[in-house]
Formats: C-alpha cells, sequence, structure tokens
C-alpha cells in the first residue's frame, strides 16, 4: 500500500512540475493544484500505516495517527485559498491582455533589446571594415578587373 | 505585564483587529486608521514587554490552551525572536504612517487595513512559534496578505509581476508541507524543541537532506543565490511603502526562519556549513552586480536586499558565536536601513511620478531635506564607518576573519565597496546635478504630506542611534547567538 502511495505522490510531483514550467497560466494553477495535492498525500503517508478512527478512549497502538490528517486539513484550506486567488489573477490577467501566456519583464525585454542592438552594430561595423578591405585590397591590386579593357 | 499575556496578544490582537478593521468598511476611513495605529502601536509596546523579559539570554514561553505541548500550541521568545519583534513592530507602525501620508499608494482601498493587520500577525506568529507547523501556517497568513497587498491595485504590470510572487511563493509552501511531511516521517514530530532532541537519534544522511531541504525553502523566501530571481522582478511594481515594508520584513522572516531551523535543528553545521558560506559569496555578489545594469531606483534597492541577505547567510554559515551575533546584528541594522531607503524611494516617485535615475536631477538643491534622508541610511547600507553599517559588516568581518574564512570575509568587504557604487549612483542620479537639466525635478509645488517626511525621519533617528547603543546591542545580539548555539535553554523553555 505505501509502494502505491509513493508511485502517486512521485507522479503528482512529476505532472505538478511539468505543468509549472509551462507559459500557459492556466496550466501553471492546474501545476500548483496537482503539487499541492502530491504534498498533502505525503503528509498522510509520513503519518504510518492506517489504522482505526483516532478518537478519544480508542487504543493508539490500533488507530492512525491524527496529528498529519490535522496538517493536512489545514494545508488543504490553505491551498484552496490561494489556488482561488491564483485563479483571480489568471482571470484578471487574461481580461487585461486577451492572452494567458507569461509575459517578458519588461526590463529584461529592454536588457535583451540593448544586447541585441549591440551586437547589430558590431555586426555592421565589421561587414563596413570588411568592405573597406575589400577596396582597399582592389586598389593595391591597381585597376582593378575593369584595368584589362 | 508578564510574557504570559504578551505573547499571545502580539499575534492574537492584529488578528482581532483585522476583523475589526473588516466590520469598519464603508465608514470614515479614520476608523479604520486609528485602529490600525492603535494596534501597531501596541504591538511595538508588547514586544518592548518581551524583549525586556529576555533581555539577561533566557528564553520565554507560554502554551496557548494549555494542553499536552507535543499536540498543543506553544509560543516561544527567546533573543533572537524578541528582537525581531521589536524591529518588526517599529517597521509597521512606521510605515503604517507614512502610507496615510501618501497619495498615490492604494492605502484608502477598502482592504488595505484589513491586510496589513493580517501580516502583522504572520510576521509576529512567525517570531513567536515554537512549532514548524505553526511556522508553515504563520507564513502563509503573511504571505496570503502578501499576495492581495503585492497586487493590490491590479494594474498589468502587476498582474504580471505579482504572478510571479505567487506562484513563487505558493512553490515554496509545498516545498515547505513536503518538507514537514518528511521530517514528521522520519522523527514523528513537528515542535521544534521536541525535533532538536529527535534529530540527534537520525542517520546523518537523512539529517542532511532535510537540513539542505528546509534551507531551500527558506531560501526561497529569503532570496539567497540562486532562488532569488523573483525579488527584483516582483518588488518594484507594489505601492512604495509596500515594498518597503516586504524589502525590510519579509525576507528577513524567511533569514529568521534559516537561522532558527539551521541552528537548532542541525547545530553542528558541517557540510550544511560550507554550502552556506559558498552560497553567501555568491547570493552577495550577484545581488550587487545586478544592481548595477539598473537604472530605477527601487530595482536597484531591490537588487541589493538580495546582495545584503548574503551577510546575514555568512555569519550564520560560520556556526560561531561571533558570526550568529554577527548575522543577527546585521539583520537589525538591515531591516530599518532597507525600508527607510524604500521609503525615501517612494517620496522621489509620489512627487517627481518616476523613479528612473535618468529623468530625475539635481534633488539636493529642490529637496535639501530628502537628500539628507536618503544621504545617511545610504552610508549606512555601503558600511561607511560610524553608521550602523559599519558597526555590522565589522562584527561580521571580524569573525569571519577569526573563523579563518578569508575567501568569503575578503568578498563582503570587497561588495560593500560595490555598494558604495551603487548608492553614488543614485545619488547622482536623483540628488545631484542641475535641476533645470532633469527631465523632471522635485519641484516645491509638488510636496508630500508630513507623515511621510516624518515617518522616514523616526526611521533615520533609530539607525542612528543603533551607533550609540552599539554596544549593548552587540552584547545582546552575543546573548542570542549563545541561546542558539547552546539549544538547551530554548528546549527546556518548550518543553516545560
Amino acid at each position: 500500500m505505501i509502494l502505491v502511495l509513493a508511485c502517486t505522490i512521485g507522479a503528482l510531483y512529476t505532472i505538478g512540475a511539468w505543468l509549472l514550467m509551462q507559459r500557459s497560466l492556466t496550466r501553471i494553477v492546474i501545476g500548483l493544484a496537482i503539487l499541492g495535492h502530491g504534498a498533502n498525500l505525503l503528509l498522510l503517508t509520513a503519518g504510518g500505516r492506517a489504522g482505526g478512527v483516532p478518537i478519544a478512549g480508542a487504543d493508539p497502538a490500533t488507530t492512525s495517527d491524527p496529528l498529519p490528517q490535522a496538517l493536512a486539513l489545514t494545508a488543504i484550506v490553505i491551498t484552496f485559498g490561494v489556488s482561488g486567488f491564483l485563479l483571480a489573477m489568471a482571470y484578471r490577467s487574461w481580461r487585461q491582455r486577451r492572452d494567458d501566456t507569461v509575459e517578458d519583464d519588461l526590463e529584461d525585454r529592454r536588457l535583451a533589446a540593448a544586447v541585441r542592438r549591440l551586437d547589430q552594430d558590431r555586426a555592421r561595423r565589421e561587414t563596413r571594415e570588411a568592405a573597406h578591405g575589400e577596396i582597399a585590397d582592389q586598389h593595391e591590386v591597381g585597376v582593378g578587373p575593369g584595368g584589362d579593357g | 505585564m508578564s510574557p504570559d499575556v504578551a505573547l499571545p496578544l502580539l499575534v492574537g490582537l492584529p488578528l482581532g483587529a483585522a476583523a475589526v478593521s473588516l466590520l469598519l468598511l464603508g465608514r470614515p476611513l479614520v476608523l479604520q486608521r486609528t485602529v490600525s495605529l492603535v494596534v501597531l502601536a501596541t504591538m511595538q509596546v508588547l514586544s518592548i514587554v518581551v524583549v525586556a523579559s529576555v533581555w539577561d539570554g533566557s528564553v520565554v514561553s507560554v502554551r496557548v490552551g494549555a494542553v499536552d505541548p507535543a499536540v498543543g500550541i506553544v509560543l516561544a521568545a527567546d533573543p533572537l525572536g524578541a528582537i525581531m519583534l521589536v524591529v518588526s513592530s517599529l517597521m509597521l507602525w512606521t510605515v503604517m504612517v507614512y502610507a496615510i501620508g501618501s497619495q498615490r499608494t492604494k492605502e484608502q482601498a477598502p482592504a488595505f487595513h484589513p491586510l496589513y493587520l493580517v501580516l502583522a500577525a504572520g510576521v509576529a506568529a512567525s517570531f513567536l512559534t515554537a512549532d514548524l507547523f505553526n511556522l508553515f501556517v504563520a507564513f502563509e497568513v503573511m504571505l496570503v496578505a502578501s499576495y492581495v497587498l503585492i497586487t493590490l491595485g491590479g494594474s498589468r504590470d502587476q498582474v504580471r509581476h505579482g504572478m510571479t510572487y505567487v506562484v513563487i511563493g505558493l512553490l515554496a509552501s509545498t516545498l515547505f508541507i513536503t518538507a514537514i511531511g518528511l521530517v514528521y516521517a522520519a522523527t514523528g514530530e513537528v515542535n521544534l524543541a521536541a525535533l532538536a532532541v529527535a534529530m540527534d537519534q537520525v542517520p546523518t544522511g537523512i539529517r542532511t537532506a532535510l537540513g539542505l531541504l528546509l534551507l531551500v525553502v527558506f531560501g526561497v523566501k529569503a532570496a539567497i543565490f540562486p532562488l532569488f530571481q523573483w525579488l527584483p522582478d516582483s518588488y518594484p511594481t507594489a505601492p512604495s511603502p509596500v515594498t518597503a515594508l516586504f524589502a525590510g520584513l519579509l525576507t528577513k522572516v524567511g533569514v529568521y526562519a534559516i537561522i532558527r531551523t539551521q541552528t537548532l535543528l542541525f547545530p553542528t553545521g558541517g557540510e550544511v556549513s560550507i554550502a552556506l558560506l559558498v552560497l553567501a559569496a555568491l547570493t552577495m555578489t550577484v545581488g550587487v552586480v545586478g544592481a548595477i545594469a539598473q537604472n530605477d531606483i527601487k530595482r536597484i534597492l531591490s537588487f541589493h536586499i538580495v546582495s545584503q541577505i548574503g551577510y546575514m547567510i555568512f555569519g550564520l554559515g560560520l556556526f560561531t558565536l561571533a558570526g550568529i551575533a554577527g548575522a543577527v546584528l546585521y539583520v537589525v541594522h538591515h531591516i530599518v536601513v532597507k525600508t527607510t531607503l524604500f521609503l525615501v524611494g517612494g517620496i522621489v516617485e509620489e512627487r517627481a511620478g518616476t523613479g528612473a535615475l535618468d529623468r530625475l536631477g539635481g534633488a539636493m538643491h529642490t529637496a535639501p531635506v530628502l537628500a539628507v534622508l536618503f544621504l545617511l541610511p545610504a552610508l549606512s547600507l555601503a558600511g561607511i564607518p560610524p553608521f550602523s553599517g559599519f558597526v555590522a559588516k565589522l562584527s561580521l568581518a571580524q569573525s569571519g576573519f577569526a573563523a579563518e574564512q578569508w575567501v568569503v570575509t575578503g568578498v563582503s568587504l570587497a561588495v560593500g565597496l560595490l555598494t558604495l557604487f551603487s548608492m553614488t549612483k543614485i545619488w547622482n542620479g536623483v540628488f545631484w546635478g542641475d535641476p533645470a537639466r532633469a527631465a523632471v525635478s522635485l519641484d516645491r509645488e509638488h510636496v508630500v504630506a508630513a507623515p511621510m517626511t516624518v515617518a522616514t525621519a523616526i526611521l533615520v533617528t533609530v539607525s542612528l542611534a543603533f551607533v550609540v547603543a552599539a554596544g549593548p546591542l552587540y552584547d545582546f545580539s552575543e546573548r542570542a547567538a549563545s541561546v542558539l548555539l547552546e539549544r538547551g535553554a530554548y528546549v527546556q523553555a518548550v518543553l516545560r
């Protein structure tokens, strides 16, 4: 039973992590929810073997450990609340831009553009220098291609 | 008042007040403001009571609900938690005064005051809880409030950057639950003191793995290298007081959690110690180098938060009494100074409408008071004597040399110079030069309300007071460090 749970937890973490790395906000939100499920299941598994109902008066040796269940319950409530907020934000983002993907950072784009400009400048300078070089070469040879005429 | 009353009140009072504040929606704003200010001022008084009771290096604890410590809610304050509480309460009420004076922040938004109080409760609970799972809950209380505060207004930019912040925060929280699950599976405990005892029985490999996992979890919150990218991305877009508060407080709650868990659960250091020192050097360097390329006050300052976190981790990584004392001193100094700098940045933005260095200029002539309010904490941040940053850096450098960690200590000194460079850049961009040449100027028509300047001035005064009180403050940091390293007093107080 523990093995099945362990595999399930592993699968949930994998799927969650994969979805989290997508560009679409919807997938990110779903990914986080799945990751949350994995974590909650892990908490439950950490409590050890399943047993009887842990109410007052029952023999502690035969009951489940109630603490991880309480922890998982708290964690579920918190994940639920934050997921709701995240969905609201994803919706707001979609309403503002009619687009579901994560936008690039403006400052990053500015830096990237600056780098690209520098590269272009350098490339242009190099071609210009190369062109100058060719002209100089032609002068050195003498009259150039037309000289034979 | 005894700490038995003060500790639960520090968490309960702001939470209750948040509910009251919600009920006051639709009534005149002055009611909400009064509630917030009264409660935050009370928190300041309570936290001073707590510090007074642990001043000699003792630990106080109270069991809320009076049940078995294994399942009950234990609140405990040791010197580290207490000093963090005092400084945090100071930030909370001064930034609230600032926010009330500010026109551009969304302080008038219906949810601002309740959320702010919830955030205050979460911060206080993080410093006081003696239970790993309650630490998670306290973090969440604080973070959920911060998620809403950072996107308050909901502009396109804020949603874009807030999304990063929320997703990273949620991912770290999930990892935190994972860590708690694994810790519980390994030891059967979540109470920090009981864990400290139980951890000694756990095999070294598992213990190191758990230590590193918790380091990653809190490393995300504290923005240490390489988990920091979300910070300079999301902080600058929030309303100024919110950014200032987050910059000063939230990452430091993460640092506090790192110090608490690493010293209490994994006291020998060992491999984690080396990892911490390497991370500290990288965090310091990357943060300060990242700041050089920026052109906006808030973005430069945000990168500097990252760099400064490195110093705190450096002190902890030494795992010596002097190192941890230096780290504690550094955290205290940093919270005040960083918040002040962001508040000044906020005033500049409010007056000029922008924080871009290439558009501003000459503010020294048009806003001389503001220039002074910037200069003092900026020099302090760079570690120029005789300011508080110098005292903190000196104690760190001394302990670094004493522990013969030449490389990290050398890096920390070099980073100090680069910090000075960034501060000079802001100074040149905003305050120096001819105001007539600047695209926008901070002219006399655009003055800010008095509370903003007053709040900033209070914090500058406090950071100057650190210099005068450096001796007793360092002694107290040393007592805090010895409680952290010896563990016995904390364990006894919590399991009492």
